[in-house]
């Protein structure tokens, strides 16, 4: 029903909607879901993604993995203190995301978005950001939506693999697509949403893929509260007025074309990057040796 | 292009930390128990690639284990399934070794059985949590098991194919795709069909009157993942 940008965004224009409405339009179309089935469907992702938010801030100690556990609480604390310099509701969302990183990485239930390795983004933003403008549940299951109509156009266009395309295409796609949910969520218009997608994937763009030992930890859940930053970040520059100058296929045509020039060693090799530094190396000894 | 449904983005719902090391890994197991079809007391599993290389650090021996006892992609106790094997008195080898040229997130799962009979499945996690099995005892094979599978071992015989595509049409069942191998001429040979609808029990008994018929694997498990 769509397959660029460009093409979503004449739809919106078409039926004078959001784009939420015509993820669900296409969902009946093409796969013959109505939008009860797609809405309760979005209802069971957004619980899994609630509790994963909140399991590692409230129990650190079951969710630890190799290398990383216990930044969800920390974060979480510091939030608390109401003095940092990002605010509180940056700092939840941060802790959010490494708490969904952590449940990930100790084998626990998550929901990819659009992979496991950078599904800490899109929970954290929407959670954080439905709470700060006390959004009602439709809404919120509707921005999930949007945030998944960005991810199929990324996936069609471009990928969201980082053994392809490096950590830009995955945490990169992760703060799009939270960027066009968060647009959306406040009220703004699908071209203000595209807009945030195209800025939030400039953000990291040619961020690599440097897994220490190959694992979904570090320095992935850093990356996952980094990236819920670049959501935010992304969001408000664009509610704010501010426009990408490269529009959104183009960027992500140039999310590809990076991808695609980043050496073998930066894409989730573990051949590179950080991952082949010597605490690194050393890390990676003391995993395998354990076991 | 092909259409992507708003699950394939906001999904899979699976325990972490990797779609193809870990929700891949399941999947294999549980497609690999269903064609070994069966219950078993011993189980080698031998990894290859990267899953040899990083399968500790991905949970890929605890997911493939939980797949062989039934559990799907989200199923919590995958974490645990070493454990619960044991309690079960299941006999599990894991081990590492080059299998050849097959692709990185590739197992070998060898099944013995109680009723003595021994089984090998190869198969690959290929990444998203999508899988190929390639191998079943000496036949190669490709299949994903995403469409109910039936797979028939018979005796190489002329016409048995028109006698099994018969009895499936006279059910209502639509082939999507069919692949017939075999190992000599008149001797065991296979075919994979794959269909648009799940195969029923009494189809796979209709099937299993036919003259030659070997034995008869029905894997309707993608549906439901």
């Amino acid at each position: 029903m769509f397959n660029t940008g460009k093409e979503l965004l004449e739809l919106t224009k078409q039926f004078n909607c959001n784009i939420s409405d015509i993820l669900i339009k296409k969902e009946f179309e093409v796969f013959e879901l109505s939008e009860e089935e797609v809405l309760n469907k979005t209802r069971v992702i957004y619980e899994i993604m609630k509790t994963s938010a909140q399991s590692a801030i409230s129990n650190p100690d079951l969710y630890k993995g190799h290398i990383i556990g216990g930044d969800a609480k920390k974060m979480s604390i510091y939030a608390s203190k109401g003095n940092s310099y990002c605010g509180e509701t940056l700092n939840l969302a941060m802790a959010r995301a490494f708490s969904t990183s952590e449940v990930n990485a100790s084998m626990g239930l998550i929901c990819a978005a659009p992979t496991a390795g950078a599904s800490g983004i899109l929970p954290a933003a929407i959670i954080t950001g439905s709470e700060k403008i006390d959004a009602d549940e439709n809404s919120i299951l509707r921005a999930l939506l949007t945030s998944a109509a960005i991810g199929e156009l990324i996936t069609k266009n471009a990928t969201v693999s980082g053994a392809e395309g490096g950590c830009q295409a995955e945490t990169g796609t992760a703060a799009a697509m939270a960027a066009a949910a968060l647009v959306e969520l406040k009220g703004g218009t699908p071209e203000e949403a595209l807009n945030a997608s195209s800025i939030a994937l400039k953000n990291v763009l040619g961020l690599v893929c440097d897994p220490i030992a190959g694992l979904v930890e570090s320095p992935c859940a850093k990356r996952n509260a980094a990236g819920v930053a670049n959501a935010m970040v992304s969001a408000d520059m664009s509610l704010a007025g501010v426009k990408s100058i490269i529009p959104f296929d183009e960027m992500v045509e140039t999310m590809l074309r990076v991808g695609r020039s980043l050496p073998f060693a930066l894409k989730e090799t573990a051949l590179g990057g950080i991952a082949i530094t010597p605490t690194a190396k050393k890390l990676e000894k003391k995993i395998f040796l354990k076991e | 292009m092909t259409n992507i449904s708003f699950t394939e983005v906001l999904g899979p719902i699976m325990i972490g930390p990797s779609s193809s090391h870990t929700a891949g890994a399941v999947k294999l197991g549980l497609i690999a128990n269903k064609i070994n079809n069966t219950s078993f007391n011993k189980v080698d599993i031998i990894l290859h690639g990267s899953f040899a290389k990083t399968y500790r650090g991905h949970g890929t021996d605890r997911a493939i284990i939980a797949g062989l006892m039934g559990m799907k992609p989200h199923d919590i106790r995958i974490k645990n399934s070493i454990e619960l094997a044991k309690e079960q008195n299941l006999i599990i080898n894991i081990s590492e070794d080059d299998l050849g040229y097959y692709h990185p997130n590739t197992a070998k799962i060898i099944f013995y059985n109680n009723d003595s009979t021994v089984h090998t499945v190869i198969g690959s996690s290929i990444g998203g949590g999508s899988i190929i099995i390639s191998e079943i005892d000496a036949f190669k094979i490709s299949f994903t098991g995403e469409y109910p599978t039936l797979i028939i071992n018979h005796l190489d015989r002329k016409g048995i194919i028109s006698e099994i595509t018969t009895t499936l049409a006279k059910n209502n069942i639509n082939v999507a795709s069919m692949n017939v191998t075999r190992l000599q001429k008149n001797k065991e040979a296979s075919i994979l069909i794959e269909s648009d609808s799940i195969i029923p029990k009494s189809v796979s008994e209709e099937l299993k009157k036919i003259d030659d018929i070997i034995s008869i694997r029905v894997i309707n498990i993608g549906a439901e993942l």
